[in-house]
């Protein structure tokens, strides 16, 4: 109860200096520093905005950026014209947020040598890498890495799975 | 006959497997002029753990040298023999011997190989182990015969480290087993993926490759202490770690600059220095025997070949020319063979190349991850079948076959250990 009403005369006591203030208040910035923040808010019918911090695009399981899955073809390294948008939709995002860092892991089928197919993810890896370097990505956001043919994302060994693991995926 | 052949062995080998066996031995194959050899059991052969004679009888027939003949009686060193007895029989050599449990608990265990040709001592040997070792010491004396015998050393006393995984429960293990499959022990259990184990010359390390930090790193653990430690953590993947005969340094792949090349690094992690050279893919580093070259696989010519360069580097010379995709070089201790996988008609078979004539040949087909035994008689691989992989063995002629099988689980990534003291 006390408290309640500390808090009303307080508040009342900073309306009333606000009101009674000589300084216009767009015009110094450095009053909002020195007197309290209700201050401010002289009109009741206004309504100041809070931002609780923007929504990161990267957490949108709708947006763009939730496609992290880049594919090849059957001996091939090269980004297929399907995987470019992920890879522009990523670099665009990193070129926006320069604190955030991303592994870029290579897959591949299961045939073949492990050490060999280790190499051969690391190429598909290397690929994206490069594309976003290209679209301006900063070396030191980027990390390509392979993990071979030891994480395949589809078991099995028919057509379908093969494909679905030849991939690089974006990691953040 | 072949057939024949493959029952006979399969029953006598499944009789003589320990309860507990991990892994299982299959011939399918046998050679020609094998050894006539008759095992005794050993004298109060009971007492120990390890039921010695059943051991040696199935370590020389899984060889191939040897054709094994049940002497059906017990035996001591210590027992005149009539030699010519045993030679009427068909066998050539006879092995005898006795167990005893000594005061401390531990196990003396005494055998001799007799010739019944010559009618005299071939060898003889005396130890006392352990209760856990007893298995350990009928594979050395596995070892004396067989060096006896065919004037090569013995690798049934050796070690092999492999990876047990299962994929759907998470469940990585780097193994290691006796030469057999015998005697399993974890020396890592991940929820990552585990490749590429190597074992370090003196058989107390193993190098291999984690994928535990989401990327391949190589650690190099102790295993008597279990201590471990990162020996290459460059940025991009770390992999393919393979040591020098002498144990000073290894060769690895590494991406750190852009594509896959092969680089130097002392055992404890300095000195990282880049060896290979291409605008390709260069990995799978093998020291040859004198630790003087190395051994890779490299695209540069487009598909996969493998290539020989000197160990500290520099131009490499192309070795495999027959078919479009060569991996995965392994080099004899003697240097005189490379054994590799080649990809012809399709699947993935095991070759062997006489470096000198470059005479080559097929010797097991669905084969990956070669690894020479270390006395380089015999070539295990990784081998795919039924949807799993198990470990097969290969006598380097081609003439010998075994399998190595389990109950559950993928093995796989199989790297012979060294001889030991």
């Amino acid at each position: 109860m006390n408290i309640k009403r500390l808090a009303f005369i307080a508040s009342g006591a900073a309306l009333l200096t606000a009101c009674s203030s000589p300084v216009k208040l767009n015009d110094t910035p450095v009053v909002e520093k020195t007197a309290a923040p209700v201050a401010t808010a002289a009109d009741p019918r206004d309504v100041r905005p809070v931002e609780t911090g923007s929504v990161d695009p990267l957490n949108d399981p709708k947006g763009v950026l939730a496609k992290r899955s880049v594919y090849f073809d059957f001996d091939s390294y090269a980004v297929r014209a399907d995987g470019k948008a992920v890879v522009e939709n990523h670099s665009a995002y990193l070129n926006k947020n320069k604190t955030r860092k991303v592994l870029i892991q290579g897959n591949t089928d299961e045939r073949g040598g492990t050490e060999y197919n280790l190499a051969l993810g690391q190429k598909r890896a290397e690929a994206v890498r490069k594309s976003m370097t290209t679209l301006g990505v900063a070396e030191g956001q980027l990390e390509a890495v392979s993990l071979g043919e030891e994480k395949p994302k589809a078991t099995g060994s028919s057509e379908e799975a093969w494909a679905e693991n030849r991939r690089a995926d974006i990691v953040y | 006959m072949k057939k024949f052949n493959y029952l006979i062995f399969s029953v006598t080998l499944l009789a003589g497997a320990a309860a507990n066996a991990q892994l299982r031995v299959e011939i399918a194959g046998v050679g020609n002029n094998q050894i006539p050899i008759a095992v005794a059991a050993f004298a109060d052969e009971s007492v120990a753990p390890a039921q010695i004679s059943a051991i040696i009888k199935a370590d020389l027939e899984r060889s191939g040298v040897f054709k094994v003949i049940d002497a059906g009686v017990a035996i001591a060193e210590t027992a005149n023999v009539d030699l010519g007895q045993w030679k009427a029989r068909g066998a050539d050599a006879l092995v005898v011997g006795s167990v005893q449990r000594l005061a401390d608990g531990r196990f003396d265990v005494r055998y001799k190989l007799l010739d019944t040709i010559k009618s005299g001592q071939l060898s003889s040997l005396g130890q006392s182990a352990l209760a856990k070792y007893t298995r350990l010491t009928a594979h050395k004396i596995a070892d004396d015969i067989y060096e006896k015998l065919t004037g090569t050393r013995g690798a049934f006393a050796t070690r092999i480290a492999y990876v047990n995984e299962n994929r759907a429960a998470h469940d990585y293990r780097l193994e290691v087993a006796d030469a057999d499959g015998e005697s399993v022990q974890v020396a890592v259990r991940s929820n990552e993926p585990i490749i590429s184990p190597s074992w370090s010359p003196d058989g107390t390390k193993v190098a291999y490759v984690s994928f535990e930090k989401r990327k391949p790193v190589i650690y190099v653990q102790d295993l008597v202490t279990g201590g471990r430690k990162i020996v290459v953590n460059q940025k991009g993947s770390n992999s393919a770690p393979s040591w020098a005969p002498d144990g000073s340094k290894l060769a690895v792949a590494l991406s750190k600059d852009g594509n896959t090349q092969v680089y130097g690094v002392n055992a404890d992690g300095s000195g990282l220095r880049r060896l290979s050279n291409s605008s390709g893919i260069d990995t799978e580093p093998q020291y040859s025997a004198d630790g003087q070259s190395i051994y890779f696989t490299s695209d540069r010519s487009g598909g996969p070949q493998i290539y020989k360069m000197s160990a500290s580097g520099g131009n490499a010379a192309r070795v495999t020319f027959k078919g479009n995709y060569n991996i995965s070089p392994r080099v004899s201790s003697d240097g005189k063979t490379l054994a590799w996988i080649s990809q012809r008609d399709g699947g993935y078979s095991l070759y062997a190349m006489d470096l000198a004539s470059g005479q080559e040949q097929r010797l097991a087909d669905a084969a990956t991850e070669p690894s020479f035994s270390p006395n380089g008689k015999y070539i295990m691989y990784a081998t795919k079948g039924g949807g799993r992989t198990a470990l097969a063995v290969v006598s380097v002629d081609g003439r010998v076959k075994q399998r190595l099988t389990t109950q559950a689980g993928n093995i796989r990534e199989p790297n012979w250990g060294p001889f030991m003291k």
